[in-house]
């Protein structure tokens, strides 16, 4: 997305950064990453990933085992996390809840030494950036969860921050409620020009508000790349499995054709596929294609494609899609989803099909 | 609360439901009887602890603020009061300050060996009083400090103490650490923290650990025989000595304004601790 980074104009970077908590395994290995200035970067992976770990390092509640964490090229290793400047919002709010609206966000600007008028006016548009500007007199206790949010979000701004850290902002709260926030936070964002670290498990979330997005999974970074080429390039099984919906297929690599390859399925069907993380004949291998991508009316596919045949299991009419099950190779749980279109046609249960794909959108993974 | 017995209530629960009530009076009338006899005696016009015939028969003339007149009169006694009230604030506001911080450091999840070091912070609430006397007789008459005005608050801090681990480690319970974390991303340090963010919301604790604190300096007797000397007589003491010695009803007079005293203090202290809950958003209104 044009934030990519090297290393000399990074605002933040990880340098072969290692942290472990009992000495001996590993939560974080060996995370090397450059973060842009402004922009908006996620941190997403299951629980246990190593990803909320890297967050506290970044604001200095956890200490890195190994390695160097910058912050506009100083290190910040040594600095303890009220020195750092860095804005955070915790999943639980982390509201005072003896103090009201005001007196929290006021909180930040009185440490620093900040004066009254001053202060008054910093809390003031900080309140209205959220919509929350009749609400300074107010008890954390009584707002309800997305005001506090808010609030809590107001209050990581309030002191302007060039970094803002957040850690599962939105994971308390209902769906709607997340959608709307997840679309004020962004644009806050961008129109602060504030470089923000995102934590989260959800991938929508994660998909729909970053620039660029880090896949965690046993400590590492499995890949870093925008939300549009994450979805679409996978590099490993995992992500492909992680984000979005896919299915998977497994086989062997019966013959390279250079930027396209066979693989036999399992039990014996030829299919083409990109060869992502696979090289060699005879590999065994992951076959991923999103069921959106699966195409079983011929004169959408395209010329010289293999295709592969298939029965339907189950035909969900969904309004804008029909979604398919389908037994495709061996696996009853391929999923095909067909937009509704005037000139398509509705499968019916036990009925037998074809069904192919354009090779680039079909990749060969490791198994 | 509904008070009333259900319809299907058996015969069995219908007879535990009255006996339940009975067995509670029964209880408060042993804890409370004592102690209300106290009150009326302390105007016994005559020097007996016994009710005389003349205030059975409620008569005016027999009864008299004589005794008071002999509390705030005597110097003996005014000594004592005075002792008493020069001790018990010190102890507590070192009780209070101590205990607040093992409290905290010990809801610190790194530190090693937690259950013996509260195990020995909370010993003298244990271990018998007399055996906690006289080991503090002993060391302290070693450095100097038996039969001295800080010998006695250093004991009476001691037995103090927890009272106030107990109460402020039940008040962290509830605690929210990510609250300390957040005012650290907010450029408060440390110490900022603490006295803003942290001492606020654990108060209530904090205020009846005090409280408890100052009434067990305040009614302490057995201790400060051992470890004060005739300078350092609080009031308990002189009590008890007035009865070894005396058995002057001045001290039921005494009595009766110590048990004033307690319920005037609970009572603020409640009503401040409620405050401060309030404040904390803890319960609504």
């Amino acid at each position: 997305m044009g934030l990519t980074s090297n290393a000399q104009d990074a605002f933040v970077t990880f340098d072969r950064v290692q942290k472990s908590y009992d000495g001996e395994t590993l939560v974080v290995k060996d995370l090397n990453l450059q973060i842009g200035k402004g922009e908006f970067l996620t941190m997403l992976g299951p629980s246990g990933s190593g990803k909320t770990t890297c967050l506290m390092m970044l604001a200095g509640f956890e200490t890195a085992t190994h390695g160097e964490i910058t912050l506009d090229g100083r290190p910040i290793n040594n600095i303890p996390p009220h020195k750092r400047g860095i804005g955070m919002v915790f999943q639980n709010y982390a509201l005072f809840p003896h103090m009201t609206v005001a007196e929290n966000l006021s909180f930040p600007l009185e440490v620093r030494k900040i004066g009254k008028s001053d202060r008054e006016a910093k809390i003031k548009r900080a309140l209205d950036m959220v919509q929350m500007g009749s609400f300074a007199g107010r008890r954390p206790s009584q707002l309800s969860g997305g005001q506090q949010q808010r609030i809590a979000l107001a209050r990581a701004l309030v002191f302007e921050p060039e970094l803002v850290l957040m850690d599962e902002p939105l994971g308390a709260l209902d769906k709607q409620l997340r959608e709307t926030l997840q679309f004020e936070i962004t644009n806050l964002a961008h129109e602060l020009g504030i470089t923000v670290v995102y934590v989260t498990h959800d991938q929508t979330e994660a998909l729909t508000m970053s620039d660029r997005v880090a896949v965690f999974d046993d400590g590492r970074i499995q890949q870093l790349d925008a939300p549009d080429t994450l979805y679409e390039e996978p590099k490993n099984s995992f992500v492909a499995q992680f984000i979005g919906e896919n299915n998977t297929l497994t086989g062997v690599v019966s013959k390279m054709k250079g930027a396209t390859c066979e693989v036999r399925l399992d039990d014996g069907e030829i299919i083409d596929a990109v060869p992502v993380n696979v090289s060699q004949v005879g590999e065994r291998t992951q076959v991923s294609i999103r069921p959106e991508r699966v195409e079983y009316n011929p004169e959408r596919l395209t010329e010289g494609a293999h295709t592969i045949h298939a029965e339907v299991l189950e035909f969900i009419y969904m309004g804008d899609i029909y979604r398919t099950r389908l037994r495709v190779a061996g696996h009853d749980t391929f999923v095909m989803k067909t937009r509704n279109a005037p000139d398509q046609r509705r499968l019916t249960p036990g009925e037998k099909i074809e069904i192919g794909w354009r090779p680039q959108d079909c990749r060969a993974l490791d198994a | 609360m509904d008070h009333k017995l259900p319809p299907y209530a058996t015969l069995g629960q219908r007879i535990w439901f009255y006996a339940f009530r009975v067995i509670c009076g029964l209880i408060f009338f042993f804890l409370i009887a004592p102690i209300l006899t106290i009150i009326p005696l302390s105007f016994n016009a005559e020097s007996f602890f016994t009710f005389t015939p003349g205030m059975l028969a409620l008569d005016p003339e027999a009864y008299s603020l004589r005794h008071y007149v002999d509390f705030f009169t005597n110097p003996d006694w005014q000594q004592a009061l005075r002792n008493s009230v020069m001790i018990a604030p010190v102890a507590t506001i070192l009780s209070v300050s101590l205990g607040t911080l093992a409290a905290i450091g010990l809801s610190q999840s790194h530190v090693p060996f937690k259950g013996a070091i509260m195990a020995i912070l909370i010993s003298p609430m244990i271990v018998p009083l007399i055996i906690s006397a006289a080991g503090m007789y002993f060391f302290y008459s070693r450095i100097g400090l038996q039969g001295t005005y800080w010998g006695v608050v250093l004991a009476h801090a001691a037995l103090g103490i927890p009272f106030v681990i107990i109460t402020v480690t039940a008040t962290l319970v509830g605690f929210d650490r990510s609250l300390t974390r957040a005012a650290a991303s907010l450029g408060a340090n440390p110490v900022t923290t603490f006295f803003r963010i942290q001492m606020p919301l654990i108060l209530p604790g904090v205020i009846s650990g005090g409280l408890f604190a100052f009434i067990t300096s305040f009614d302490e007797v057995v201790v400060v025989i051992f470890v004060g000397s005739a300078a350092q007589q609080t009031l308990p003491w002189q009590m008890f000595t007035g009865l070894r010695e005396q058995i002057s009803p001045t001290i039921l007079a005494v009595a009766t304004i110590l048990v004033v005293i307690s319920i005037g203090l609970l009572t603020v202290v409640e009503l401040l601790r409620r405050r401060s809950e309030r404040l904390r958003g803890m319960s609504p209104g």
